[in-house]
């Protein structure tokens, strides 16, 4: 049995029955349940209300070609494989980016990335996808709107990750140095997973900034919800316009509230 | 091999500036030296550049005979411990994987590492049972301390450096911490470079000071007691201030000294009996009394005996002033004197009563001090005096 001291400030027993698991927390705290539940809850009455209303009215022909099974969902599809795409650039562009520039030897080109990142968050994203569609640059589609939303949404993950890993406590770093690990290994093992939960929030405001954002696409005819809305505008049909709009916004906020689920489960523990 | 580490000419210049100087100095295996000086006198650096955290500008680095000046920085690492002020302990770690990361840098196995866990949180007074899955901000700074050490001195290695380790925590907590600290190294015998701006604690903690200048060199590098008593220059004198008669007394701990004998008696006697003893002993006006462990735990006088009935543990004054062995006579008369009784209770590491000491120990104690260093001065080798000559 080893020897404890009768130090009160030393023996601060940790209560044994304290259950840390997220479910425990979540009886113990009813106000998070509401966290968890009622965002799809709303989503979920939003879309349903927008169905039976546009079930309710007597569609037009224009009308009767946008809003059909086939076309809405191919627009919800089109819409999430885009957003999903650019997410994916945006990730594995900007962490590792984020990560470089943040080592001792990057330290003159980090201005230089935050300008350029800083440029594509200040230019409308409209202009920046009409500017990236111009003939002699990628031309009109798919491709072209990944591109210009991946540079509009580039900037808070980048600088997230840099301010992430900036921010752990150069205390532990020189803790880490000092008892013999690499740079590498601090960063692998100390850096990154305090940067996670910054890193995380950085990914998550992208994930909004892209499904909003991806509305815009159809102006270059890559398709997306935003077809819908613009379709509705344009044929001044107000059931279409409706059913882009709150599709796409609770789209926003399906997604946020997943990312919202993932960043306290890829959090570490003890922070 | 007569030293573990040697710093030989050691210099570090930063652009425009001198850090440090010219650093010679031999440190002995099992040693506890302790750098001090004001702040900014390179005092940190020269530590730092012992792990080379900090790369010196020229000069030479030892370990254990080996010239490690310019072998991996990394790998020479991993064979001295470090303990830093802010501990620095990896929060998104258990309390097991911090102490783990050496071990498991150095491939060793599972079970040995695991072994180890228990084994270090035990040397450092902590149950691994409760501790080991904790985070860090589960615990106290005191204990996160504890854990930064066990941490340091997983990969068992034959030296730690130590950056004002206790320079984060409250008074109280860190004079605990010093007396644990002196114990576990009495138990592990490391070689230990320590560094502090508290001249009390170099005193307390050093076999020997190295006393650091306002000009980035070494002004004395010597045991406690021939810096206190034969201070170099002007500088090192007002650096140790006044009162150093006084700070010599941390150089003497009370297991050196003989403790009184206090008059005791168990709880359960009944009244009559503490009464009888208290008036057979009559110069001793209180009666200690102690628990079934032996522990301490109220003085009594005659006149709180002879209030109305009632169990004796309520009677009397708590006992305030208690002391371990390995605690300084500074301290000790410390707790001396804010005790209500004029004394302190010596008691072992489980808390049960060995004696007390008083005023009049301690002041044998300095006639002691000062005779010896009489003597010594007479035969004239107090400039090499070794350290263990010094505190036996």
């Amino acid at each position: 049995m080893p020897e404890t001291t009768t130090d009160p400030d030393l023996v601060r027993e940790p209560s044994s029955d304290e259950d840390r698991s997220a479910l425990a927390q979540l009886v113990r705290d009813p106000g998070r349940v509401w966290g968890y539940v009622g965002v799809p809850l709303v989503v979920a009455v939003s879309w349903i209300a927008a169905y039976r209303w546009v079930s309710a009215l007597e569609l037009d022909s224009i009308e009767q070609r946008w809003l059909n099974a086939e076309r809405v969902t191919r627009a919800i599809v089109e819409h999430l494989q885009l957003s999903l795409a650019a997410t994916v650039l945006v990730i594995v562009i900007a962490v590792p980016l984020g990560i470089v520039l943040t080592r001792p030897f990057a330290k003159p080109l980090t201005p230089v990335f935050i300008g350029i990142a800083n440029v594509g968050q200040a230019i409308p994203s409209v202009g920046l996808l009409f500017f990236l569609a111009l003939p002699f640059a990628l031309g009109i589609g798919e491709r072209t709107a990944t591109v210009g939303v991946v540079a509009y949404c580039l900037l808070p993950v980048l600088r997230n990750t840099m301010v992430g890993i900036q921010q752990v406590d150069r205390a532990l770093i020189e803790a880490g140095r000092g008892m013999g690990l690499t740079r590498g290994a601090v960063l692998a093992r100390i850096e990154l997973p305090l940067a996670v939960p910054v890193i995380l929030a950085g990914i998550r405001t992208a994930l909004i900034l892209t499904v909003g954002t991806m509305a815009l696409a159809t102006f270059i005819n890559a398709g997306g919800l935003g077809d819908l809305i613009n379709g509705g505008i344009v044929n001044n049909r107000t059931p279409i316009l409706l059913t882009g709009a709150v599709l796409t916004a609770g789209l926003a906020l399906l997604i946020d509230w997943v990312a919202g689920i993932a960043e306290e489960v890829l959090r570490p523990r003890g922070l | 091999m007569e030293y573990m580490i040697r710093l030989e000419d050691l210099t570090k210049r930063f652009p425009g500036q001198v850090a440090v100087e010219s650093v010679y100095m031999d440190i002995p295996q099992g040693e506890v030296v302790v750098f001090v000086g004001p702040s900014g006198c390179g005092k940190t650096t020269t530590l730092k550049m012992i792990n080379r955290l900090i790369e010196p500008t020229s000069g030479r680095i030892f370990l254990e005979d080996e010239d490690v000046t310019r072998i991996n920085a990394d790998r020479l690492r991993r064979r001295i411990g470090y303990v830093i002020q802010q501990v620095g302990l990896f929060p998104h770690m258990t309390i097991a994987s911090n102490i783990a990361t050496v071990p498991r840098t150095l491939g060793w196995d599972k079970q040995r590492i695991a072994e180890r866990i228990d084994e270090l949180l035990a040397l450092v007074g902590m149950d691994p049972e409760v501790y080991r899955d904790r985070y860090p901000k589960e615990l106290s700074g005191g204990q996160n301390q504890r854990v930064g050490v066990a941490r340091a001195l997983a990969a068992d290695p034959a030296v730690m450096l130590m950056d004002e380790p206790f320079g984060a925590v409250d008074p109280i907590t860190r004079e605990r911490l010093q007396n644990e600290f002196l114990r576990l190294q009495d138990e592990v015998n490391k070689t230990i470079c320590f560094v502090t701006h508290d001249v009390d604690e170099a005193i307390k903690m050093g076999d020997r000071i190295a006393i650091f200048g306002d000009d980035h060199r070494i002004q004395q590098f010597d045991t406690p007691e021939m810096i206190l008593s034969h201070p170099a220059n002007e500088f090192v004198e007002d650096f140790l201030g006044s009162g150093a008669a006084l700070k010599r007394l941390h150089l003497r701990r009370v297991r050196e000294v003989g403790l009184t004998e206090w008059l005791t008696a168990d709880l359960d006697e009944d009244r009559d009996t503490l009464r009888r003893k208290l008036e057979e002993e009559a110069d001793q006006g209180f009666l200690l009394l102690l628990d079934p462990q032996r522990r301490p735990v109220r003085w009594v006088s005659n006149r709180d005996l002879e209030r109305a009935a009632g169990p004796v543990a309520d009677r009397g004054l708590p006992v305030a002033a208690i002391i371990e062995p390995h605690t300084t006579l500074h301290d000790a008369l410390n707790e001396m004197i804010t005790s209500n009784v004029g004394c302190a209770v010596v008691v072992d590491r489980h808390g049960a009563y060995q004696g007390v000491v008083d005023i009049d120990t301690v002041m044998t104690a300095v006639d002691v001090l000062r005779s010896e260093l009489r003597e010594r001065l007479a035969v004239g080798s107090w400039h090499a005096v070794p350290a263990e000559e010094v505190t036996s």
